[in-house]
């Protein structure tokens, strides 16, 4: 989930100032997805004030993040899309959630303004397919009653780069429209078999915006700060919900982390009345038997910091906290899994 | 005379020493170059290897381009890669011979250099602001105005028809060949007019003095005199144009299908690599990713092999003329 909007950018380029300064030997190491980089350098730039230990996070993509940590190289790796428990288990990894996000479905169809559409996963993974191809469609129209649909071609527009966005997104389709799940897929890139690809969430937003009876899918934040016409979905208990801060935590808080071991799980179509269907969750990964106790003891040093002190930057930054009860879950997968590390 | 033959022994012996040194200092520095090459080529061999082997043949002349089921093909940017450049070419050759011709033969003295100037700064604007001009400037102008235009007009023609057709999205194969062309015709025009103001105006005044017109001059003369240097000036510009990243990437809708229109959207190999390697996960994607890298170094030293032969025929042609 690369991003590319002026608040995030400004406060990350802010951090890395602050850190150019002095670079201590103590600094902890890591390095992955794209996504929570601004997120992550705000939380280190607040922690290097209190206690002097920096953070060096190389933002260079979730497939990068899992190559540096499996090269050792550094002291933690982070991805948006998690490990599967028996790849952790072969590389003796420990993964755990970090920060949570959403995707958002955004439209350009004339005349309808944010939030007054409603659509469900399996209407837009028949837009995705081809299937749907104009916005009066009978499928629309039944979600839709009271809108005064126009009969223009539907325009699929795509990320094109590899990212957690897209990861999430044809994850839900796949979940919520089997057609979507035998032909397509999820990953952070597929086959889409229409539409145009464009770059980032800049490019999306820019592409739906200029063409009309355009669809596409941007990162919560994105679409929150660029004020973009979203619409809202039915979600697995039937309920329309609108995409902010509550409907992502009510999806994170829904699901059932306990079941899940190495906590894989993706956040998509969670039960529960307010759950946003399109939520997931941007992971660290570290190692179970430390190659340097010292460093990863200070990586989780600094990650319980940020779950303690972190949930005000992070909806500053429209970002969503964990839930508490998960919080408490990790520290226990802390004590139970990580080895020779005193600090927790 | 006797204090001019006099050279000093241990004078010489150091000058040699130092002659020795320099030589081998160049030496050394060309061998870098072929050294970085080799390097080059047997790391992208190497990382491409996976693919090729599991994929064989069949990765040069597959349309799929699937990372959920590891099945990669890399025919959809190599036909993207290849029509864009030459799209480019087709619309920056003549722009570039106008500018080049204009600027040598028929402008006025005081409007050559801030002409010559203004091509010389296109060339040093980043790649990047070019992609951001496409998408945010061109895209939006060719959406409303020219691709509908070419669509009710070229679009029912009989076979060029197909190459108009469809959606007028605004971005796709036709847009990114502008941003191309564009890029590109800075390269090509300079090294036009550069090759041109190498005709010796000895020649050209020649030509005048039978009696020739400029129209006359500039085909059977400056030409035919300048046609080596102007083949090299293209051939630069398609280099530029065959690797060009960024810019591409944004205009281009990135898609891996062959349309059989131009308006459609597509990809190229550069494209596909910027886009996707930073998150492919899996043995097999990232090295189809290398493997398509390892194509465009392909198909970049083969234009050039062609360029140097091509030039070298002709110059074998323009020695046996004399």
């Amino acid at each position: 989930m690369s991003t590319f909007n002026m608040k995030r950018m400004l406060v990350a380029a802010a951090a890395l100032a602050a850190c150019s300064g002095a670079t201590l030997g103590a600094d902890i190491s890591g390095a992955g997805a794209t996504f929570p980089y601004p997120i992550y350098s705000k939380w280190a730039d607040a922690y290097k004030q209190q206690t002097g230990i920096g953070l060096n996070y190389q933002s260079i993509g979730s497939g990068g993040g899992i190559k540096q940590i499996k090269a050792k190289t550094v002291t933690f790796g982070a991805s948006d899309m998690p490990l599967k428990p028996d790849e952790l288990q072969q590389a003796g990894l420990v993964q755990f959630p970090m920060i949570i996000g959403g995707v958002v479905p955004v439209v350009n169809v004339k005349g309808v303004q944010g939030g007054q559409m409603v659509l469900d996963g399996a209407t837009v993974a028949a837009m995705y397919l081809g299937e749907i191809t104009q916005w009066n469609d009978p499928r629309i129209k039944k979600l839709n009653p009271t809108l005064a649909l126009p009969a223009t071609a539907i325009a699929p527009i795509y990320r094109s780069d590899g990212s957690g966005t897209n990861f999430l997104f044809s994850n839900y389709l796949s979940n919520s429209y089997p057609k979507f799940k035998d032909s397509i897929g999820a990953n952070t890139s597929v086959q889409w078999p229409v539409g145009i690809g464009a770059k980032g969430n800049e490019g999306v937003a820019n592409m739906t915006a200029q063409t009309d009876g355009a669809v596409g899918y941007v990162e919560y934040a994105y679409a929150k700060q660029n004020k973009m016409a979203y619409a809202d979905l039915i979600n697995t208990a039937g309920k329309k919900v609108a995409p902010d801060a509550d409907s992502f935590q009510a999806a994170a808080a829904s699901a059932d982390w306990r079941k899940a071991p190495g906590y894989y799980l993706i956040l998509t179509n969670q039960s529960g009345d307010k759950s946003w269907p399109i939520t997931g969750a941007s992971f660290i990964l570290l190692y179970g038997t430390p190659p340097d106790a010292a460093a990863t003891g200070a990586a989780l040093k600094f990650f319980d910091w940020a779950y303690k002190n972190g949930g005000k930057m992070a909806a500053d930054l429209d970002y969503v906290p964990l839930p508490d009860a998960l919080i408490s879950q990790v520290r226990a997968t802390w004590k139970a899994q990580i080895k020779g590390v005193a600090a927790m | 005379m006797n204090t001019v033959a006099r050279i000093d022994p241990r004078h010489a012996a150091g000058q040699r020493l130092r002659e020795r040194l320099f030589r081998g200092a160049t030496l050394a520095a060309a061998f870098l170059v072929l050294l970085l090459l080799g390097g080059v080529a047997v790391s992208l061999l190497a990382g491409a290897w996976p693919a090729l082997a599991h994929f064989k043949f069949a990765f040069l002349t597959r349309e799929i381009w699937n990372p959920v089921t590891d099945q990669f093909g890399a025919l959809a940017p190599i036909y993207g890669t290849l029509a864009t450049s030459a799209l480019a070419l087709l619309l920056a050759i003549p722009v570039s011979f106008g500018i080049g011709i204009f600027l040598t033969e028929l402008a006025p003295v005081w409007l050559k250099r801030p002409v010559g100037v203004a091509i010389e700064l296109l060339a040093a604007v980043p790649s990047i602001i070019y992609g951001i001009w496409g998408l945010f400037v061109l895209a939006p102008i060719l959406q409303r105005h020219v691709q509908p235009w070419l669509i009710a007009t070229l679009g029912p023609l009989p076979l060029v028809g197909k190459l108009f057709q469809g959606p007028p999205f605004g971005i796709g194969v036709l847009t990114a060949s502008f941003v191309l062309a564009i890029m590109v015709i800075p390269f090509i025009a300079s090294v036009m007019r550069d090759v041109f103001e190498t005709v010796p105006d000895v020649l050209k005044e020649s030509g005048y003095g039978l009696g020739a017109t400029t129209w006359e001059v500039i085909w059977q003369v400056v030409v035919p005199y300048a046609r080596t240097g102007m083949i090299g000036g293209v051939m630069l510009g398609l280099g530029r144009a065959l690797g060009e990243t960024m810019a591409v990437t944004f205009v281009i809708g990135n898609a891996h299908r062959i349309g059989s229109s131009l308006l459609a959207p597509g990809t190229t190999i550069s494209a596909s690599i910027a886009n996707e390697f930073a998150e492919a996960v899996g043995d097999l994607y990232t090295s189809s990713l290398v493997a398509l890298g390892a194509l465009l170094f392909l198909i970049t030293f083969t234009v050039i092999a062609a360029a140097r032969f091509m030039l070298m025929r002709l110059e074998r042609q323009a020695l046996s003329s004399v």
